[in-house]
Protein backbone atom coordinates (compact mmCIF):
# COMPACT_ATOMS: atom_id res chain seq x y z
CA UNK A 1 0.00 0.00 0.00
CA UNK A 2 1.07 3.55 -0.53
CA UNK A 3 2.59 3.10 -3.96
CA UNK A 4 1.12 5.45 -6.52
CA UNK A 5 1.68 4.15 -10.01
CA UNK A 6 2.04 6.26 -13.15
CA UNK A 7 -1.28 5.38 -14.78
CA UNK A 8 -4.30 7.51 -13.92
CA UNK A 9 -6.60 4.56 -14.57
CA UNK A 10 -5.99 1.26 -12.82
CA UNK A 11 -7.71 -2.00 -12.01
CA UNK A 12 -5.85 -3.82 -9.30
CA UNK A 13 -6.17 -6.40 -6.55
CA UNK A 14 -4.25 -4.50 -3.92
CA UNK A 15 -5.61 -1.66 -1.81
CA UNK A 16 -4.80 1.97 -2.59
CA UNK A 17 -4.01 4.99 -0.46
CA UNK A 18 -6.52 7.81 -0.91
CA UNK A 19 -4.02 10.35 0.39
CA UNK A 20 -1.29 9.21 -1.99
CA UNK A 21 -3.67 9.40 -4.95
CA UNK A 22 -4.75 12.93 -4.02
CA UNK A 23 -1.14 14.01 -3.67
CA UNK A 24 -0.34 12.43 -7.05
CA UNK A 25 -3.11 14.29 -8.87
CA UNK A 26 -2.08 17.60 -7.28
CA UNK A 27 1.16 17.26 -9.22
CA UNK A 28 -0.76 17.38 -12.53
CA UNK A 29 -1.04 21.14 -12.42
CA UNK A 30 -0.38 24.11 -10.23
CA UNK A 31 -3.77 25.47 -11.26
CA UNK A 32 -5.85 22.92 -9.33
CA UNK A 33 -8.11 24.70 -6.89
CA UNK A 34 -10.64 22.01 -6.01
CA UNK A 35 -10.43 18.23 -5.66
CA UNK A 36 -13.49 16.02 -5.22
CA UNK A 37 -13.06 12.41 -4.16
CA UNK A 38 -15.52 9.56 -4.37
CA UNK A 39 -14.55 6.50 -2.37
CA UNK A 40 -16.74 3.42 -2.63
CA UNK A 41 -16.41 0.88 0.17
CA UNK A 42 -17.78 -2.56 0.95
CA UNK A 43 -21.15 -2.37 2.73
CA UNK A 44 -22.39 -5.15 4.98
CA UNK A 45 -26.10 -4.84 4.22
CA UNK A 46 -27.61 -5.31 0.77
CA UNK A 47 -31.33 -5.71 0.11
CA UNK A 48 -31.88 -6.70 3.73
CA UNK A 49 -29.22 -9.39 3.75
CA UNK A 50 -25.95 -9.41 5.64
CA UNK A 51 -22.99 -9.65 3.33
CA UNK A 52 -19.90 -11.40 4.56
CA UNK A 53 -17.70 -10.95 1.51
CA UNK A 54 -17.56 -9.25 -1.88
CA UNK A 55 -15.78 -10.40 -4.98
CA UNK A 56 -15.19 -8.33 -8.10
CA UNK A 57 -14.41 -9.67 -11.56
CA UNK A 58 -13.55 -7.66 -14.68
CA UNK A 59 -12.99 -8.13 -18.39
CA UNK A 60 -9.29 -7.33 -18.74
CA UNK A 61 -8.39 -4.83 -21.46
CA UNK A 62 -12.01 -3.79 -22.08
CA UNK A 63 -12.52 -2.56 -18.51
CA UNK A 64 -9.29 -0.54 -18.57
CA UNK A 65 -10.20 0.85 -21.99
CA UNK A 66 -13.65 1.95 -20.78
CA UNK A 67 -12.18 3.64 -17.71
CA UNK A 68 -9.66 5.53 -19.84
CA UNK A 69 -12.44 6.65 -22.24
CA UNK A 70 -14.45 7.77 -19.23
CA UNK A 71 -11.50 9.74 -17.81
CA UNK A 72 -10.83 11.50 -21.12
CA UNK A 73 -14.53 12.37 -21.57
CA UNK A 74 -14.79 13.71 -18.01
CA UNK A 75 -11.78 15.97 -18.56
CA UNK A 76 -13.07 17.22 -21.92
CA UNK A 77 -16.77 17.58 -21.14
CA UNK A 78 -16.56 19.01 -17.63
CA UNK A 79 -13.40 21.09 -18.20
CA UNK A 80 -11.59 19.61 -15.26
CA UNK A 81 -7.81 19.46 -15.12
CA UNK A 82 -7.31 15.79 -14.32
CA UNK A 83 -9.01 12.65 -13.03
CA UNK A 84 -7.81 9.35 -11.68
CA UNK A 85 -9.90 6.21 -11.39
CA UNK A 86 -8.92 3.08 -9.50
CA UNK A 87 -11.09 -0.02 -9.10
CA UNK A 88 -10.15 -3.08 -7.10
CA UNK A 89 -10.95 -6.64 -8.12
CA UNK A 90 -10.85 -9.97 -6.31
CA UNK A 91 -12.01 -10.60 -2.77
CA UNK A 92 -12.93 -7.53 -0.74
CA UNK A 93 -14.03 -7.50 2.88
CA UNK A 94 -16.70 -5.30 4.43
CA UNK A 95 -15.39 -1.78 5.01
CA UNK A 96 -12.53 -2.15 2.55
CA UNK A 97 -11.93 0.23 -0.35
CA UNK A 98 -13.50 -0.75 -3.69
CA UNK A 99 -13.32 2.21 -6.02
CA UNK A 100 -11.73 5.65 -6.02
CA UNK A 101 -12.43 8.56 -8.31
CA UNK A 102 -10.44 11.75 -7.88
CA UNK A 103 -11.58 14.75 -9.91
CA UNK A 104 -9.36 17.83 -9.91
CA UNK A 105 -10.53 21.13 -11.30
CA UNK A 106 -9.66 24.77 -11.30
CA UNK A 107 -12.78 25.29 -9.20
CA UNK A 108 -14.88 22.94 -7.04
CA UNK A 109 -18.05 23.12 -9.11
CA UNK A 110 -16.83 21.26 -12.19
CA UNK A 111 -14.95 18.76 -10.03
CA UNK A 112 -18.14 17.83 -8.13
CA UNK A 113 -20.14 17.37 -11.33
CA UNK A 114 -17.39 15.38 -13.09
CA UNK A 115 -16.91 13.07 -10.11
CA UNK A 116 -20.62 12.26 -9.81
CA UNK A 117 -20.92 11.72 -13.56
CA UNK A 118 -17.85 9.45 -13.57
CA UNK A 119 -19.07 7.00 -10.91
CA UNK A 120 -22.49 6.73 -12.56
CA UNK A 121 -20.88 6.19 -15.96
CA UNK A 122 -18.42 3.65 -14.56
CA UNK A 123 -21.29 1.56 -13.23
CA UNK A 124 -23.11 1.81 -16.56
CA UNK A 125 -20.31 1.16 -19.03
CA UNK A 126 -17.42 -0.69 -17.40
CA UNK A 127 -17.37 -4.50 -17.54
CA UNK A 128 -16.90 -5.15 -13.83
CA UNK A 129 -19.15 -7.49 -11.86
CA UNK A 130 -19.78 -7.91 -8.16
CA UNK A 131 -20.53 -11.17 -6.39
CA UNK A 132 -21.94 -10.97 -2.88
CA UNK A 133 -21.60 -13.74 -0.33
CA UNK A 134 -24.32 -13.95 2.30
CA UNK A 135 -25.34 -16.61 4.81
CA UNK A 136 -27.61 -18.11 2.15
CA UNK A 137 -25.01 -18.34 -0.60
CA UNK A 138 -23.37 -16.36 -3.36
CA UNK A 139 -25.08 -14.15 -5.91
CA UNK A 140 -23.88 -12.05 -8.85
CA UNK A 141 -25.31 -8.55 -8.54
CA UNK A 142 -26.89 -7.15 -11.69
CA UNK A 143 -27.51 -3.47 -11.09
CA UNK A 144 -27.70 -2.22 -14.64
CA UNK A 145 -30.41 -3.58 -16.93
CA UNK B 1 -11.68 -19.93 -35.28
CA UNK B 2 -13.17 -17.42 -32.83
CA UNK B 3 -12.82 -17.23 -29.05
CA UNK B 4 -15.90 -16.92 -26.87
CA UNK B 5 -15.62 -15.57 -23.33
CA UNK B 6 -18.25 -15.79 -20.62
CA UNK B 7 -18.23 -13.54 -17.57
CA UNK B 8 -19.77 -13.49 -14.08
CA UNK B 9 -23.15 -15.29 -13.91
CA UNK B 10 -22.81 -16.47 -17.52
CA UNK B 11 -19.90 -18.76 -16.62
CA UNK B 12 -22.12 -21.05 -14.60
CA UNK B 13 -24.89 -20.94 -17.21
CA UNK B 14 -22.50 -21.83 -20.02
CA UNK B 15 -20.54 -24.20 -17.79
CA UNK B 16 -17.27 -22.68 -19.03
CA UNK B 17 -15.26 -19.48 -19.06
CA UNK B 18 -14.01 -19.72 -22.61
CA UNK B 19 -14.36 -21.79 -25.75
CA UNK B 20 -13.09 -21.82 -29.32
CA UNK B 21 -15.53 -22.12 -32.17
CA UNK B 22 -14.95 -22.65 -35.86
CA UNK B 23 -17.78 -20.97 -37.75
CA UNK B 24 -16.23 -21.28 -41.18
CA UNK B 25 -16.84 -18.04 -43.02
CA UNK B 26 -17.82 -14.65 -41.62
CA UNK B 27 -20.87 -14.64 -39.41
CA UNK B 28 -22.92 -12.19 -37.36
CA UNK B 29 -23.79 -11.95 -33.68
CA UNK B 30 -27.35 -12.97 -34.58
CA UNK B 31 -26.15 -16.13 -36.35
CA UNK B 32 -23.75 -16.93 -33.53
CA UNK B 33 -26.61 -16.64 -31.01
CA UNK B 34 -28.63 -19.11 -33.09
CA UNK B 35 -25.71 -21.55 -33.10
CA UNK B 36 -25.24 -21.19 -29.35
CA UNK B 37 -28.98 -21.61 -28.72
CA UNK B 38 -28.70 -25.21 -29.91
CA UNK B 39 -26.40 -26.16 -27.04
CA UNK B 40 -27.15 -23.48 -24.43
CA UNK B 41 -30.62 -22.06 -25.17
CA UNK B 42 -30.48 -19.63 -22.23
CA UNK B 43 -27.42 -17.85 -23.64
CA UNK B 44 -28.97 -17.65 -27.11
CA UNK B 45 -32.17 -16.18 -25.68
CA UNK B 46 -30.29 -13.63 -23.58
CA UNK B 47 -28.34 -12.39 -26.62
CA UNK B 48 -31.42 -12.15 -28.82
CA UNK B 49 -33.48 -10.56 -26.04
CA UNK B 50 -30.66 -8.06 -25.39
CA UNK B 51 -30.48 -9.11 -21.75
CA UNK B 52 -26.71 -9.22 -22.05
CA UNK B 53 -24.18 -7.26 -24.07
CA UNK B 54 -21.93 -8.79 -26.67
CA UNK B 55 -18.50 -7.37 -27.41
CA UNK B 56 -16.16 -8.12 -30.28
CA UNK B 57 -12.50 -7.42 -29.62
CA UNK B 58 -13.52 -5.34 -26.57
CA UNK B 59 -16.00 -3.15 -28.48
CA UNK B 60 -19.74 -3.43 -27.86
CA UNK B 61 -21.50 -5.11 -30.81
CA UNK B 62 -25.07 -5.36 -32.07
CA UNK B 63 -26.92 -8.36 -33.53
CA UNK B 64 -25.87 -7.23 -37.03
CA UNK B 65 -22.18 -6.88 -36.28
CA UNK B 66 -20.00 -9.14 -38.40
CA UNK B 67 -17.66 -11.55 -36.64
CA UNK B 68 -14.38 -12.35 -38.41
CA UNK B 69 -12.04 -15.25 -38.01
CA UNK B 70 -9.72 -14.68 -35.04
CA UNK B 71 -12.13 -12.34 -33.21
CA UNK B 72 -12.67 -12.44 -29.47
CA UNK B 73 -16.38 -12.42 -28.67
CA UNK B 74 -17.40 -11.80 -25.06
CA UNK B 75 -20.77 -12.16 -23.38
CA UNK B 76 -21.32 -9.55 -20.71
CA UNK B 77 -24.15 -9.66 -18.17
CA UNK B 78 -25.36 -6.35 -16.65
CA UNK B 79 -22.45 -4.59 -14.94
CA UNK B 80 -22.24 -4.03 -11.20
CA UNK B 81 -18.92 -2.38 -10.54
CA UNK B 82 -18.37 0.62 -8.31
CA UNK B 83 -20.43 0.94 -5.17
CA UNK B 84 -23.78 2.44 -4.30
Amino acid sequence: MGTVMESKVRIQREDFSVTDEIEAIKKSSGNIGGIVVFLGTGRELSKGQNITKLNFEHYPKMAEKKLEELRVKAIEDYKIIDMSIIHRIGEIDIGENIVLIVAAGEHRKEAFVACEWAIAELKRTTPIWKRETTSTGEVWVQDTP
Amino acid sequence: MITLKYFASLKSIAGKEEEKLDLGSETTVQKLSETLAKTTPQIGEMIQGKKILVSINQDVATLDTIIHDGDEVAFLPPFSGGSQ
